[in-house]
């Protein structure tokens, strides 16, 4: 049993660390690493900072990118009223139809509606783009490596360029980018947002915020999940520890 | 169990307590496990988020209908004429099978709105059909009245009227 | 012993369909070797994997929807907006990673104790076309999300098939049903992906037949000789396997509720783009072995062949070896060949992760020839030449000295 353990945990350990190592493969320059608060086994949305954050998307980011993914209505989990989130859905319109004669018409958002897009497709996006496509941020740091600290690292990242390096006409130079050459222009600038509850606006606060944000949008369910899991978890050590008992019994009597 | 010693069956006693927790423990288990697979089945958020419409009654025609969708299902919108207005206000409601005074089933009398599903078996009823002058279902034959009163036929109830309000005069929201 | 029911309904069942008697026989009196370790628990693990997945996917099919414009989306609105979706769609990505680990385990173990010796060779046989339905099976559900990894996954490994000289590009477009992956080659993989497992299921039914009419290999490799050699499967196995059960689905949940896309890749939460292939593309971990033997070979069909050959080796094993004896413990140059052999396959693992360049490249290529070294020269010669330590006399015999003089020394 105890060997088994011993060989189990093992193989377990060397299997999990090459995997690690494989996936960070490509990882040249190691991100700015933040506590994040919905790290770690209990972690939860920091509210304040996500709604923040949400300010930082709609006034900076939405120019470019969508979040084609997530629903108005959904803003409630961030502690947003159902007041809040049909005024800030109404500020949007909405192509719907065809209404009786057959036209489209353009209407106020829904809280059942998604975000939705600065471009109507992905040729719009690039053509208004010098050819780069902003991608849809609805997923933003799942589709990362360490999303979190990347995203942070990589709005954070915007340095001058090294004299040794040569920027391709109408890029920018990002530390934290693969190969350093980012279409999107530095996007954040202190006081870029007039945050209502009085936070300073600094590059280093909007770009954490927003990325609480994006974290939210990318993993809405991450606290319903970590929470049925603590309760599965502790369930089932106390199931192991009764099978086991049942087990020691049901096996003494053979010897 | 008149042969056993004490010991023995204190010995059974704690054997049988540590079967019964732990069968008890798995069945719990396996209990909380299915919940999810049940719930999955249930309305998603996105389709619970769809559970109002809103209809423009602006160029209904008294005496004609429309049907707009509410949750899935058809809902008659119809522009009731005097003459039907008084037919489902004479009905004596001894006669009826569910009955239901024509003012309970209406805001305004001129419009009628309900859920356009005979409560049989889930069949949408044909308008200006029947012997009551309101719809008639082709499944099964059953007949309702001007207000969508069920008045022959296999079906059991009226036609269900959905929860609505008027926005303004010509705009009502469903759900 | 016959299977006499009381229950008189149950007597009349059986009387005509004597399928209580068959279950009654598997699962409750097979007469079970009484010294399997928590090694042989990797079994019925499998079968609860498999299980959890068919259930699992029948219940996520009813929200997906197998089309090259929904597919993603589809995939999302499970997340986000299905009741329990997310438990749901990572449980089934994750159960497919926890498949893998236990069949990988349940394997090694028969590699071990040399469970796929005489007389159970049908049996390893059917072992290994559930491993390979379910290789098929894994890598076509992983096409379903429909994001770049999918997308990518799909292309490359149909690809191989374009190796086969002559045919091969008519045999792709075939399996593409059109000129690249699209909406026909994503239909037809969902189509598979939901019938395979069923496969799988007849696969292991006769799998546990074959299991059943040999008895289970056990730690001796001894067979059993009398009555005071084995126990009735139910309760003794029964209770063990639920608590090996138990501490499995700790492991389990570990990875579900706390790092559910630690075992995928990054990249597959973009949605699929036929023009751009992402930096690095990795199958997923339980291929990466498999993967690194692929791009050992500097040669499209040679590559294709050595991976394929990897597992038809296997098929082979039973005759390569040639040791009278079939447990490890009683063979100490096999015994250490074993453990170079696993080494051998993480490597192989480690290698398929990286990206093909450097000293990568020279390792990828030694552990590839070490596979087949010890499979095709070693083990034969192995159990040739080596000289086995004294067996038991019996199952029990090795059970009881235990009590006495502790461990194996008591053999010595």
């Amino acid at each position: 049993m105890r060997k088994l353990l011993t060989s189990l945990s093992i193989s377990v350990v060397v299997s999990l660390l090459s995997l690690g190592s494989a996936q960070a493969a490509g990882d040249a320059v190691e991100l700015k690493s933040v506590s994040w608060k919905h790290g770690g086994l209990f972690g939860t949305y920091d509210r304040a900072a996500a709604q923040r954050g949400l300010q930082v998307y709609r006034e900076v980011c939405a120019g470019c990118h969508g979040l084609g993914l997530v629903a108005f209505r959904t803003l409630a989990d961030l502690g947003f009223s159902e007041e809040e989130i049909k005024a800030l859905a109404a500020e949007s319109e909405f192509v719907d139809g065809p209404d009786g004669d057959g036209e489209m018409f353009e209407r106020p958002g829904k809280p059942s509606d998604k975000f939705p897009s600065p471009f109507p497709n992905e040729q719009a996006a690039r053509a208004s783009n010098g050819g780069a496509y902003p991608p849809d941020l609805s997923l933003i740091t799942k589709a990362r490596a360490h999303g979190d600290d990347y995203l942070y690292s990589l709005l954070t990242g915007y340095t001058d360029v090294p004299a040794d390096f040569t920027l391709a006409e109408g890029m920018n130079y990002n530390a934290y980018f693969a190969g350093h050459q980012i279409a999107m222009p530095s996007p954040l600038s202190d006081d870029a947002v007039e945050y209502a509850d009085g936070t300073p606006a600094t590059v280093d606060q909007m770009a954490k915020d927003v990325t609480v944000f994006l974290a939210w949008a990318a993993e809405p369910k991450l606290e319903q999940r970590k929470s049925v899991g603590l309760k599965v978890i502790l369930f089932l050590l106390i199931l192991a520890a009764v099978f086991y008992a049942v087990k020691r019994k049901v096996w003494s009597d053979l010897h | 169990m008149t042969t056993t010693t004490p010991e023995e069956e204190n010995g059974v006693k704690r054997r049988d307590f540590l079967y019964i927790a732990a069968g008890g423990l798995g069945a719990v288990g396996t209990a909380a496990a299915i919940w999810p697979f049940i719930s999955q089945m249930n309305p998603s958020a996105d389709v619970l988020a769809l559970s109002t419409t809103e209809a423009d009654l602006e160029g209904i025609e008294v005496g004609s209908e429309v049907t707009v969708v509410w949750q899935g299902k058809p809902v008659f919108v119809r522009h009731r004429t005097e003459e039907d207005i008084q037919r489902a206000e004479d009905v004596d409601l001894a006669e009826l099978r569910d009955p239901q005074p024509d003012a309970d089933r209406v805001i305004k009398p001129e419009w009628l709105i309900m859920v356009g599903i005979c409560t049989h078996l889930g069949c949408v009823p044909l308008k200006g059909q029947g012997e009551y002058g309101g719809w008639f279902c082709p499944c099964h034959g059953s007949h309702y009245d001007t207000s969508g009163r069920i008045r022959k036929g296999p079906a059991p109830l009226n036609l269900a009227i959905p929860p609505y309000e008027f926005l303004d005069d010509n705009n009502i929201k469903i759900g | 012993m016959s299977f006499e029911p009381k229950n008189p309904v149950v007597k009349w069942v059986e009387h005509r369909l004597p399928i209580t008697g068959m279950l009654h026989h598997a699962l409750y009196e097979y007469p079970t070797p009484k010294n399997l370790s928590y090694w042989w628990t990797f079994g019925s693990l499998a079968g609860f994997m498999l299980v959890v997945q068919i259930v699992t996917g029948i219940v996520l099919a009813m929200h997906y929807t197998p089309h090259v414009d929904y597919a993603f989306t589809s995939v999302e609105h499970i997340m986000r907006d299905v009741n329990y979706g997310w438990l749901l769609r990572y449980m089934h990505a994750n159960g497919a990673s926890m498949f893998f680990i236990v069949v990988y385990l349940h394997i090694f173990r028969g590699l071990y104790y040399g469970s796929y010796k005489a007389p159970r060779e049908l049996l390893w046989w059917l072992g290994l076309v559930i491993f390979l339905l379910m290789m098929a099976t894994a890598f076509m559900g992983y096409v379903l999300p429909w994001g770049q990894m999918s997308f990518w996954g799909a292309t490359v490994i149909t690809n191989l098939f374009s190796a086969i000289p002559l045919v091969g590009d008519s045999i792709v477009t075939w399996l593409w049903g059109g000129f690249a992956v699209d909406n026909p080659t994503l239909n037809r993989f969902f189509s598979l992906h939901y019938l395979l497992p069923f496969v799988i299921v007849g696969v292991v039914i006769l799998h546990v037949w074959s299991l059943h009419t040999n008895g289970s290999n056990n730690p001796t490799g001894l067979d059993i000789k009398d009555k005071q050699d084995s126990i009735p499967f139910h309760p003794y196995y029964t209770v063990k396997d639920l608590f090996g059960l138990a501490i499995f689905l700790i492991f389990f949940s570990a990875f579900l509720f706390y790092a559910p896309n630690y075992l995928g890749h990054p990249d597959n939460y973009i949605p699929a783009n036929p023009l751009v292939t992402p930096a690095h593309i990795v199958p997923e971990w339980y291929f990466l072995p498999f993967y690194a033997i692929l791009r050992a070979v500097p040669d499209k069909l040679g590559g294709v062949l050595l991976m394929f050959g990897a597992i038809a080796v296997l098929f082979a094993l039973p005759w390569l070896d040639k040791s009278r004896i079939r447990s490890a413990r009683f063979r100490p140059i096999y015994k250490q060949l074993f453990w170079v052999f696993v080494a051998d396959c993480v490597l192989l693992t480690y290698i398929g992760g990286k990206p093909p360049e450097g000293a990568f490249i020279i390792w990828g290529r030694i552990a590839t020839i070490y596979y087949f070294v010890h499979i095709l020269i070693l083990l034969p010669l192995v159990g040739l030449f080596e000289k086995p330590r004294p067996l038991p006399a019996s199952i029990s015999e090795d059970v009881l000295p235990k009590k006495a003089a502790s461990g194996e020394t008591a053999n010595a």
